[in-house]
């Protein structure tokens, strides 16, 4: 009973992770249309502005995110501008090769600059605490509670604010957004920020209890995408539920059924859903 | 017809210069670049015929090139077969799972096969590293033997086995030769084009996509057992994304859908890397911005782009042909 | 020859095709005329092969055709063309051409890697076909020319080459003018006769009033999906329902 209660706290932990990376890329996937798996690059970078922030110009570790933040979300911004606009026209296969090209070149400019050893991140929130009979770090409870704050807010944004809402208009259709009179540059713009900034809270997150490293997106990024695909290509709630979902069953399935294996639940998942429902599971297809 | 002599005169060139190459530069490190060039260009022509002529791509290529290699290694290592039957079951083997797995991926489409053949290269290779029983795990194989001798013909020298890569390169330029320029290979470019289209010109999407899937399977296959027997040690690492992307960016910067791009993309990076040796790990920090503006700026990559300034050429000269025909028209009426 | 009984397609809660019983006269110019998001492509695709039908049957000599894939309908002699155009742009015309005799060959990949006599017969064939069906679209002179290098209205041609190239009995043409300038629309009705003389049988859609009225044998309407009206062109001229659903809804004649 104890196991499982711990392991459905690392499910909670690891879900909230996930869910903060699935709702970016769910969010860009609406404005281009196409997987972005420069993605996880970002992610990757994420992590390390935080530790070098820490490291080398002494700032605390929230500090340190808050710089993250910006820098990835910039990172990310650039990337629209540079690239996917100018391919907006294109056919999708020039999108994603484009941003293969990008997730390669970060990965090596990471290696480049800061090494291909697998680094440490400390973090202020080391306590161990007691809570109902369950032994926690600290961190593992901020990791919840900052996502589930993360996605209150984002959730507040898009459904409250104006710009929120045509951020959501335009995922669902860019064409008629554009005819309200929607100006989709700056959405556009907005939406890769916010993508950047969550992958960088995401990796900011989860790097003091595993690891900073040039692939550590890879992963991640790639169990993003299941998640979107079960939760439906630019659903938000799909992406929050679809992270926890996975969260869940990773770390039972580490426990009860092979920690070898656990990082394979997601793809045989994924196969085994676009297997029988090649659209995914949300689409709308004719009846 | 002037064309037509030259193509003849260069690929007749080049073919004289992967014979000679290993007398002019008796250099072993080149050799081995050489012969390694010619097994990724092998890989890279599978990955072509999917992506570049039906559009499909698959991001499984470095898990069916491991595949291969590792059908090839526990064929001999583990069963002691011999080196030739193993490397022709190697690629069919691979083939069949390629089938399996293409019977499936294949109803998906765009980003939605993209994520799914990235899943399966990324559980084959969890499978490779996890199953030590019958991959040796991370540790590998180590000792997959030499081609026995054919005859007379022995390959124990790096020299003999470039001479074998090289053959079975050309035979392998050869057949997709012959596949891209025949009434199949116009089949895979009209579903790459638009598959409501070809569909509605009676052609069998579904059957010519898994042709191509298969085929290109095979050919990952093939390179994955002539690296396997070339290195004649393999570990988990080769069905890592990283030889995915490698072949991907040989593809695209020597010009996707093109059939002479595999061949230029490969070498040219394989040769510039060599020459940057010190960049080694940090080759994609060129090379990944290189893919970026390719695809951008010349989304056919370094062939598309000679192709295309060869074609507006001869536009041209046949257009001032065209006016001045005219001219002496006019002239001769008047 | 092409009969349809009740056919309907529902795209979710949104019913494209309600009900529609409709019948192709041979050798004919049968036109389908509608305002827009009436269900006009949803019907040729329906027929075509390209969606399935949620109800209702599709026979095409004395043959039910209903839920066969868009590939088996084209080799029994249905070809189409869609509203948009998608040609290969990097290619020359008549390599884009070529493909379209492709249904009626039976090399194999086998025969491509050996080039088996089969294999360059059936090349000589694919290819002169081809050219048969420029030419008779009028390309010939551009044949050896890019895709992207033609014009909006040559691309049309091409697209019709690459129907005829299927050796089809009846030719399913969605918007064949759409974006195509007056001078050259009366040019491509002159094709659409054409066709026609040689025995075709052809099913347009069009939204060129006059060039329908001069053209077409018979005209079906279709408003919300709902056939409301058919008939020659001087019975839809008079059908009261048919100027209320122009002139009610969205005119885009
Ligand atoms: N693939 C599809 N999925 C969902 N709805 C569709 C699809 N194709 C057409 N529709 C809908 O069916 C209706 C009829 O469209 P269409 O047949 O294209 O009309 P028309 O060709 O007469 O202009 C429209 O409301 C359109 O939105
Ligand atoms: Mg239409």
């Amino acid at each position: 009973m104890e196991l499982l209660m711990q392991q459905l706290f690392n499910g909670l932990t690891i879900g909230s992770v996930y869910a903060l990376v699935a709702l970016g890329l769910t969010l860009v996937y609406g404005i281009l249309h196409i997987p972005n798996f420069a993605h996880g690059a970002l992610y990757m970078v994420g992590g390390y502005i935080t530790l070098i922030m820490m490291t080398e110009a002494g700032l605390h570790y929230i500090l340190a995110m808050v710089v993250s933040i910006c820098v990835v979300g910039l990172l990310s911004v650039l990337m629209e501008r540079l690239v996917f606009y100018p391919l907006r026209h294109s056919p999708p296969i020039q999108d994603k090769v484009a941003a293969i090209g990008i997730l390669l070149f970060l990965e090596a400019l990471a290696q480049f600059i800061w090494g291909a050893d697998y680094r440490q991140m400390s973090t202020p929130f080391g306590q161990v605490v007691e809570v109902f009979g369950l032994t926690l770090t600290l961190q593992r409870i901020l990791i919840v509670f900052a996502a589930i704050a993360v996605m209150i807010l984002l959730y507040w944004f898009l459904k409250k604010t104006f710009t929120g809402r045509t951020i959501i208009a335009m995922a669902q259709n860019r064409e008629g957004a554009q005819l309200v009179g929607i100006n989709t540059h700056k959405v556009a713009i907005l939406t890769f920020f916010i993508a950047g900034a969550l992958a960088a809270i995401g990796a900011s997150l989860t790097s003091p209890i595993n690891l900073v490293f040039p692939g550590m997106g890879h992963l991640v990024i790639l169990k993003a995408f299941v998640i979107i695909i079960i939760g439906g290509m630019g659903s938000i709630p799909g992406a929050i539920l679809g992270g926890y979902i996975l969260g869940f069953t990773e770390s039972l399935g580490a426990t009860y059924l092979s920690a070898d294996y656990k990082d394979i639940i997601a793809f045989v998942l994924l196969i085994l859903i676009l297997s029988i429902k090649p659209q995914g599971i949300f689409s709308k297809g004719g009846v | 017809m002037n064309v037509l002599t030259n193509k003849k005169v260069i690929i007749s060139l080049l073919i004289v210069l992967g014979i000679v190459f290993p007398f002019i530069i008796p250099n072993l490190y080149y050799l081995h670049i050489m012969t390694l060039a010619f097994i990724w260009t092998i890989a890279v022509y599978g990955l072509n015929l999917l992506a570049g002529y039906t559009g499909y791509l698959s991001l499984a290529h470095g898990g069916f090139f491991a595949i291969g290699a590792y059908v090839i290694g526990i064929l001999t290592v583990k069963l002691e077969m011999g080196f030739w039957l193993s490397f022709l079951l190697a690629p069919l083997v691979t083939m069949f799972i390629g089938l399996i797995i293409g019977l499936f991926a294949l109803r998906t489409k765009e980003h939605f096969f993209a994520i799914y053949t990235l899943c399966v290269g990324y559980i084959i290779y969890l499978v490779i590293d996890k199953w030590e029983g019958l991959t040796g795990g991370v540790r590998g194989l180590i000792g997959i033997p030499l081609p026995e001798a054919i005859g007379p013909i022995t390959f124990q020298s790096p020299t003999a086995q470039y001479y074998l890569a090289f053959f079975i390169f050309l035979l392998v330029v050869a057949v997709i030769y012959r596949i891209v320029h025949s009434l199949t290979g116009r089949t895979f470019i009209a579903i790459r084009n638009s598959e409501d289209l070809a569909l509605s010109l009676g052609i069998s999407t579904k059957r010519n996509k898994l042709l191509a899937f298969v085929l290109s399977t095979f050919f990952a296959g093939l390179a994955g057992a002539m690296y396997a027997g070339f290195i004649r040690f393999i570990g988990p690492e080769i069905a890592y994304t990283t030889i995915t992307f490698d072949l991907l960016t040989y593809m695209i910067v020597g010009g996707i859908g093109t059939f002479a791009g595999p061949i230029v993309g490969t070498f040219l990076i394989v040769i510039i890397s060599q020459n940057l040796q010190f960049l080694q790990d940090y080759r994609m920090l060129i090379f990944g911005p290189l893919l970026t503006l390719l695809i951008i700026f010349s989304p056919r990559g370094i062939v598309g782009f000679i192709q295309m300034q060869l074609y507006q050429r001869k536009r041209k000269k046949q257009e001032s042909l065209a006016y001045k025909n005219r001219e002496e028209e006019t002239n001769a009426g008047g | 020859m092409l009969e349809v009984k009740g056919l309907t397609k529902r795209f979710g809660g949104n019913v494209a095709v309600k009900s529609v019983d409709y019948s192709v006269q041979q050798g004919k110019i049968n036109a389908i005329i509608g305002p827009n998001g009436a269900g006009k492509s949803t019907f040729f695709n329906l027929i075509t092969g390209v969606h399935e039908p949620t109800e209702g049957t599709i026979i095409y000599k004395n043959e039910e055709i209903t839920r066969q894939p868009a590939n088996v309908i084209a080799k029994l002699g249905v070809a189409r063309t869609f509203q948009s155009t998608h040609l290969f742009e990097m290619s020359t015309v008549k390599d884009n051409v070529i493909v379209g005799h492709r249904l009626r060959t039976k090399s194999n990949l086998f025969d491509s890697i050996f080039r088996t006599r089969r294999l360059k017969e059936e090349e000589q064939q694919c290819i002169a076909k081809a050219e048969e069906s420029l030419d008779f679209v009028g390309l010939s002179h551009v044949s050896d020319q890019l895709v992207t290098n033609i014009s909006q209205e040559e691309k049309k041609r091409v697209a019709f080459a690459l129907a005829l190239a299927t050796d089809p009995e009846i030719v399913f043409l969605d918007e064949p003018t759409a974006g195509v300038n007056p001078d050259e629309t009366d040019e491509m009705a002159k094709l659409i006769q054409k066709m026609a003389d040689k025995g075709l049988t052809i099913c347009l859609i069009e939204h060129k009033m006059p060039m329908i009225m001069q053209l077409a044998h018979h005209i079906m309407v279709l408003n919300y999906g709902e056939k409301i009206a058919e008939g020659t062109p001087a019975e839809i001229q008079k059908n009261e329902e048919v100027i209320k659903a122009y002139l009610g809804g969205t005119v885009s004649a």
